[in-house]
Parts: structure tokens; sequence; C-alpha cells
């Protein structure tokens, strides 16, 4: 008997086949993605799990019959009953009839687990980052050691006893050499001949010896230029990286749920970018009449009270690009979320700051306008301000349901999508 | 000194071995077991999914359904809906078991006499599988198709390939010759095959054919009816093999993928054959064993009441009308019956000398029981040894279920009036010619407009089920390249469905 230890072989085996089927189900998991993730809370984005998928489209068919016609069974566990008893048909074909049943019916649908990042995959699939192309950009990071052949020169510790050996064992039998096993047979030769008397054999023979060792000696076993060091290179990769501003109006206006849109909507975004980009970097910026840079507990959960100027958080914006986040280096991205509300002295300076300051250096900027479920869209200021930019306007969406996020998202986000509204 | 294998429920790879040793003197010895040898290989629930997917086999091609297979059978596996199996064996040789490596080494005893000495033996012995399988050679053949099919894949794309592999795969059912016919799928002789192959399509060609002017069509005779349906061998049972050796359009490459389908529907076609004595005769052959190995202090009684708790568990048979109902359990009949052969043998009554005279009183219980393992199917063991006494315990009963009436109709019981009937019964429902739909490649118009006519030959007025008939329609049609029809015949030859498909454009 073979007693065989498989079980440090790897596993997944089935994982390709697992891929081919989810590609051929794509389209029906996407759909199943999608709903499922309407019911989710974006945290939970993250995390893959469980979606049910209607099983058509990705059935096997095969000849079987669907009605038995006049069928005999055979059953075990006969209690009551008698020859030439009748018995009524049992209900939905489930009970005695039912050997034929269940065939298929299972497979109505079924469930599939997918990962954190299949989920993401088939929920983001068509989109794409607008203008991606403006900012080739890459920051050059060493990292990154690879394998590049090898050397004559390096450390000790890098050396190839292999590939040096080789080398010397070629250059030995190249030139040559005689083996050590040679002269010891010709040593127990001499020994012999040496025992016999034979001093004519043995004059000759110590000359070959004399010959085979100044060869030997000549030629050493491992020469300086058989050794061969094994060369690394260091590869610098290109890294891109980007930066997300997040702005938000948290004046008395905004109430509970308008910022719970708002964070949805960044968290969303945050989500995209980082499958994007290595380096996600994120930057909080509140405001009321006065704007500033908070962290995230803060952004979303401090009470503020006060007027509403947009100008303030884009200058702030402004500032903070031009100080940490050169545009040579960074992907800058930002969105906004507010009510719409602005005090009307600051709508002619949040429109120069944007149209001139913000758009130039943003590869996209996003403005999310949240409002209560049941509110009316209305013209808001902000909302003018922003139209009245004409081709360079920023994206533009209203969203006043949890619901809504998702589309709107998916919308602005379309692979080929206009950018702007 | 104590006598026992183990004595810890923890196994380890040497007392797998001493067991295997053990048990291996009791079968081939006293049981006269034949066996390939054996091969066990120890794995973890992962893998054991994997083989699942891989319908147990360890090297597969691949394709989305085994996907598919895996995915639900993960999920079952993750939402503890259904636990995985102790052990899975193929019919290869060296017969390879593989065992979890969470069973208790009690476990292990019973899936090694089981799997590597029950199963093994019969796979050796059956004669349907020693008729349809080359188990020294299906690994090798498994490495064959899936190379070949990964090739195919590089070269003509994965979708394309994939759209043959679908078709093949609806037809899998239509895919075996009932009666044997012998081949031997090995890698060498498959490979030159698909070498000779080529070499004579590069060897005829010839440039200079295609210059040749074309000249008017030559007026059209009408084939010779008998003539081509002889060359066609119609009508054929085995539309994958009419397909493969038939479809005008197929390109070569096609082919070769039908007949892969083709041969693993063969290779796995016995097992269908054998359900009940395959696992009949590996519970019986576990049972036997472990009860000499506890009789002989070889293993404790805490082991052997671990094993008898799984055993019953496997022998389980819920009544009709129990919620855990799903048929009769291959498992319980098969060890019913055997054990009921074994008694007959030993202490035959009256009834025993009418229903089973060949066997009653002859006082060899083993060989008997070898004999009847290498000569039976699951249709003639059940038509020919149902004795009245497994009968009586399984309470059996036949129901009748006629459209045509209100009610079903309790047609025997067991009784003395009720036996013969029961058991022709039972056996006529391990009938695969009657269980499964009589499809047959009828007729090709080759003279008109080629188009493909196959026949279900319905029996008891039961149709196909439409919807998919007419998928699998498609798919026939797909490979044909021209129009199908498909007729559903009853027994005088009237037609009474009829479903047509185009190949797509």
């Amino acid at each position: 008997m073979q007693l065989i230890d498989k079980r440090l072989n790897p596993s997944g085996k089935s994982l390709p086949n697992r891929q081919r089927f989810l590609r051929r189900a794509r389209s029906i998991v996407r759909k199943a993605v999608r709903d499922a993730s309407v019911e989710r809370g974006i945290r939970e984005l993250d995390g893959g799990g469980v979606v049910v998928v209607p099983a058509s489209g990705i059935e096997e068919p095969h000849f079987h019959r669907g009605q038995a016609g006049r069928a005999q069974h055979v059953l075990p566990g006969n209690k009551e009953f008698l020859e030439g008893d009748r018995l009524p048909r049992p209900g939905g074909g489930a009970g005695a009839g039912g050997s034929q049943a269940g065939q298929g019916e299972g497979e109505d649908q079924f469930s599939i687990v997918l990962s954190a990042a299949e989920f993401l995959d088939f929920f983001l699939e068509d989109l794409e980052l607008p203008r991606l192309e403006r900012r080739k950009l890459a920051l050059m990071k060493a990292d990154g050691v690879c394998r590049a052949g090898y050397s004559s020169s390096g450390s000790p510790a890098n050396l190839a006893v292999l590939r040096t050996m080789r080398n010397a064992l070629a250059r030995r039998t190249a030139l040559n050499r005689p083996r050590s096993s040679e002269i010891a047979e010709l040593e127990a030769a001499l020994e012999e001949a040496l025992a016999l008397g034979d001093n004519e054999a043995c004059a000759a023979m110590r000359l070959q010896l004399e010959s085979l060792r100044t060869r030997a000696r000549a030629i050493p076993y491992i020469d300086p230029i058989d050794i061969r060091f094994r060369r690394f290179e260091v590869n610098p990769r290109p890294v891109a990286q980007a930066v997300m501003f997040c702005l938000m109006d948290v004046s008395g206006s905004m109430t509970e749920h308008m910022k719970d849109i708002a964070k949805r909507f960044f968290m969303l975004l945050y989500v995209f970018l980082k499958r994007r980009y290595e380096q996600v970097e994120v930057v909080f910026i509140r405001h009321t009449d006065e704007a500033k840079e908070v962290d995230e507990e803060t952004f979303f959960h401090s009470r503020e009270t006060g007027g509403t100027r947009v100008s303030t958080a884009l200058a702030e914006m402004a500032r903070i690009a031009a100080e940490r986040y050169p545009r040579e280096s960074w992907n800058i991205y930002a969105a906004q979320a507010s009510d719409g509300d602005n005090e009307r002295s600051d709508n002619m300076q949040a429109a120069t700051l944007l149209r001139d300051g913000i758009l130039p250096i943003c590869q996209y900027y996003a403005y999310i306008e949240v409002a209560e479920p049941d509110h009316e869209p209305a013209m808001s200021s902000v909302w003018k301000i922003y139209e009245n930019l004409g081709e360079e306007r920023p994206a533009m969406r209203r969203v006043s349901t949890r619901q809504e996020i998702f589309p709107v998202f998916r919308d602005l986000f379309r692979a080929d999508a206009e950018t702007s509204s | 000194m104590s006598a026992l294998l183990f004595d810890d429920s923890d196994w380890s790879f040497s007392t797998i071995q001493r067991v295997h040793d053990e048990i291996e003197k009791i079968a081939c010895g006293e049981m006269g077991l034949e066996i390939y040898p054996n091969q066990i290989e120890v794995i973890t629930p992962e893998q054991m999914l994997d083989a699942y997917a891989a319908t147990g086999m360890p090297i597969y091609y691949p394709h989305w359904s085994h996907g598919k297979r895996f995915v639900q059978h993960e999920m079952h596996y993750r939402k503890g809906m259904s636990g995985l199996a102790y052990e899975i064996v193929i019919n290869s040789s060296p017969c390879i078991s593989y065992v979890m490596e969470g069973n208790t080494m009690a476990m292990q005893t019973l899936v090694i006499a089981h799997a590597a000495f029950g199963h093994n033996h019969f796979f050796r012995n059956n004669y349907t599988f020693r008729d349809f399988t080359d188990p020294a050679g299906i690994l090798d053949y498994l490495v064959f198709a899936r190379n070949f099919i990964a090739s195919c894949e590089d070269r003509h794309g994965v979708t394309a390939v994939e759209n043959v592999l679908d078709a093949a795969h609806a037809l899998m059912g239509q895919g075996v010759n009932s009666s044997p016919r012998r081949r031997r799928p090995d890698l060498k002789t498959e490979e030159a095959r698909l070498r000779e192959r080529r070499m004579h399509a590069e060897k005829i060609h010839n440039e200079l054919w295609r210059t040749l002017p074309r000249g008017a069509a030559a007026p059209a005779k009408a084939p010779d009816e008998t003539l081509v349906r002889k060359l066609l061998e119609l009508p054929q049972e085995n539309v994958l093999y009419f397909l493969e050796k038939n479809a005008p359009k197929l390109p070569s490459w096609q082919r070769e993928l039908l007949r892969i389908v083709r041969l693993m529907a063969q290779y796995f076609y016995p097992q269908r054959l054998t359900k009940v004595m395959n696992e009949g005769t590996a519970t019986f052959v576990h049972y036997t064993i472990l009860n000499k190995l506890h009789e002989r202090g070889q293993i404790s009684d805490g082991a052997f009441l671990e094993f008898l708790t799984s055993h019953t568990n496997v022998i389980m048979q819920p009544s009709f009308d129990s919620s855990h109902y799903g048929g009769l359990n291959p498992y319980a009949l098969g060890f019913a019956m055997m054990r009921d052969l074994e008694r007959a043998c030993l202490a035959p009554d009256e009834e025993d000398r009418i229903w089973l005279p060949d066997i009653a009183g002859c006082g060899d219980p083993m060989g008997a029981l070898r004999d009847i393992w290498a000569n039976f199917r699951d249709e003639s063991f059940v038509l020919q040894y149902l004795s009245p006494k497994v009968m009586r315990d399984f309470r059996l009963f036949n129901l009748l279920d006629d459209p045509g009436e209100p009610t079903l109709l309790v047609e025997a019981i067991h009784n003395e009036r009720g036996y013969g009937r029961i058991r022709s019964g039972l056996a006529r429902s391990y009938d695969l010619g009657h269980a499964d739909p009589q499809i047959e490649v009828a007729a090709v118009d080759l003279a008109g407009d080629r188009r493909l006519i196959i026949h279900h030959k319905v029996q008891d007025g039961g149709l196909l089920a439409e919807k998919e008939a007419r998928s699998v329609l498609r798919h026939i049609a797909t490979l044909w390249g021209y129009d199908v029809r498909l007729q559903e015949v009853d027994a005088s030859g009237r037609v009474l469905k009829e479903h047509n498909s185009s190949p797509p454009q």
C-alpha cells in the first residue's frame, strides 16, 4: 500500500473553474450584486459575502422525462396498505409520487459567496475614472528588487555557487587538468613498481607523476575568473497616488440625514479611488462661514453653527493642495456635499475660486446636493453658481434618499459618461 | 502487550499502515477479495471540495460547470447544510482512496475497509467495470484530455471550446453504448492516433487539387437508403458517437472533444448500473471486517461503538412517508440483501430454497457473494436475489401511478401474492433502459436538406420535459450544423410530439 499525505498540496484546484463560472454568469451575478448593494451600508460594501443568483442562463440541460406518465414505484415502509388499496394523490408532487420531483426544482436559484474583491469588481465593473489621462504623472517609488542575471563581482553573500562550479568544471575540462583520481592511481602504480624493484618503469612513472602534479598546480580547481555572483537590480516602479478632498457644509441647516447621505457618497468614492491608486489620502474640510481641516470623526460627527460660506472651504482646499499636494505628483479628486445654501455675498467669490483655483488642478470635482427625502427640488444658490460655470462646471447631482446614492454614483462614473450633468 | 491496533482516536501514518495491513490479511486472506494495489491519500476538507467539483477525479479538464458544482458544494458546506464525505474512491489502478484528515482512527479504519477493500474489489471484479472501463489507463487519459483541451483553448479560444463542451455535456446521457465495446484509452495510443491523423491530412494535402475546375455539378443520385443506414450505423443510441463520426461540418479538434466527453460518460456508466451492488458490497465488506477485528480484540469496544454509530447512520432507510425519504437507500438495500444471502447460504429455511435456489444452504457465503459481485448489476441482482425476508424487513410495496386515474393504486405488498411483483418491479426501476428516456438517431435526410431525425421512444406515455429538450436540441443542431428534428414516438410508431431546431447562423 502507498500512503500519501496530500494535505500540503495546494488546494484551490477549483478556483480557475470558479472564475470561469463567474465569468459565464457575469451578467447575472452583476445584477445580483447591484440588487444586494442597495440594501447594504458602505462599510459592508467592502466585505463581499453571499449573493443569490437565479439559475436561469447557467443551467445544464439534458434530456429527461417531464411527466413520468404511467409509472410504478417500489417504496419502503408500508404500515397499513393492502393490495388493491387506493390512495389519494399527494399534493404538489411531494411524498409518494415524488421520486421524480425535485429534479431541477431546487436549482431555481442558488447562492454564491463572493470575496470582497470580487464583490467590488462586479459592483464597480464598468465604472471608469474620468480624465485619468490628463495626469499621466507617476511618482517613481524605489521598491521591488529583482534578479538580473549574474555578474563577476559582488558581495560574497550573493555567490552563485552552482554557476561558479559549472564555470570551473568547464575550464578544468577545457584545460585538461588531471583529476586527483588519476594522480592517486599513478602513485599506487609507482608504489607497486617500487616494491617490485622495476627501476626503469619507476623513473618513467616519476616523470609522468611530476608533470601531472605540475599541471594540477598550474591549473587551479577554482579560479577567480570562474566566480559568479547573483546580480540584483532595483526596479523603480511608478506609483500613482491620489488625494481626495471631502468638502462638507456643516452649518445648522444640514441634518443628520443629509450628513449620512454625504458620508455614504464620500466612502463610495474612497473605495473606488482605492482600487485605482495604490495610495489614496483623504483630506476632510468642513465649513460654516469659515473652513477648517479636521479628522474623520470630527468631520462627520461634531456640530457647528454659523452661516455658510462655500468659498472658505474652496480657499482652504486650494491652500492645502498648494502646500502638500503639488499637481505634478498627485491626482487630485474632490467631492463636495452641501444642502445648497450659501450666503449671497459669497456667491461671486466661490464661483471665481472654483473656476480659477480649484477646477484646473482637479482631476474630478463632484458636487452632490443633499436634501430631505420629501423635499421639492428647487434651484439652490450653490447649484446656480456651479451651473453658471458653463462647460467647465463640475459634475453635479441631487440626492435625497439613501437608495439613490448607488445609482447616482454609478451615473457619475459610468465609463463613457459625460463628466458634467 | 495488548492486541489493540490503536487505542487513541487520533490517527497517524504508522497506525493507518498497521490497520491497512491487518485488514488486508482478513480481506484478501479470509474473505478472498482480489484488489488493485491500494493508494491511500490523506486530504483536507478544501481538497475534498475540489475533488467533489471534479466528480471525484484527481485530474479533470477545466470547465465552468465544474466551477458551478464547486460553488454549490462550497455554499452547502459553509452553511453547514451538508457534511463532507469521509472518503472518495476512484476506479483506477492503483486504486486511489481519499480519506479526510479530520476522521478519527476508528473512522479511518472503517473508510479503509469500505473503500480500499470493498469498492476496490468490486471495481476489479464486477463485469460492468471490466467491460466498460480501463482503470490502469484512466489517469493517463485524463492527463491527455486536460492537455488536449488546454491546447485547444490556446489555439481556438476558451469560448469556442466551451461551446462544444457545453453541447457535449448536454448529450452525456446519450453518449454511452449500453452494450460493451472494448476500448482502451491510454495516453500513448491516443497521442499517436492524433499525430497519425494529422500526418495523414498533411500527406494527402495537395495545393493542386484546389485549382482544378469544378465543372458542372453531376446530377445528384439518390443514395441507396439501406446502404446509407448501414454505413451510418443507424439507428444509433449513442448520439455523441454518431455526431463525432458523422457530423459533416465539425473540425477534427471538435470531434476529439466529443470523444473525450463520450469516453468519460462511458467510464462513469458502470457506476450508474451498480449503485446498490457497489455500495452494498463495500458496506458488507467493512461490516464483516470490522466485526472480525473486534472479535479478535484488535479494536477497542469504544472504537467499535463509534463504527456502529456511523454504520447505522449509513444504512438507515427512512420510510416513504418520512420527511427524510429520498428514495431507496442503496447502502441499506445492498447491505440488507447481502447479509440475507449470507444467512441463506448458512442457515436456509424453506422459503429460501424456493426463492434463492442456487445458493440456499451452499455453505460458502463468501464464494457465493464473490460470484454475485462479479457477474451481476443492480437490475439483475435484484431480480435474482431479492428475497421475501428483505421485502418484509423493508416492508416494500408497489404503487401504481396512472395519470388517467384520480387515485394511486397499491398493486402489491409484502405477501405471498406480491413478492414476485415487487421483485420485478424493483428490478425494473434499476433498469437504466427504462429509467432514462430512450433517445436514438433515427435517420438523416442525406439526399435533401441533411436534416437529422432523432427519436424519443416514449414509454408509458412519459414525454420529455419540453424546455430542456429544446435547449439540448439546439446543442445537437450546433454540432450537426444543419436542421434537427426530434420526434417523440410511441410503441406503435405514432408521433406524439415534434420539436425542430436550426443551427445558429
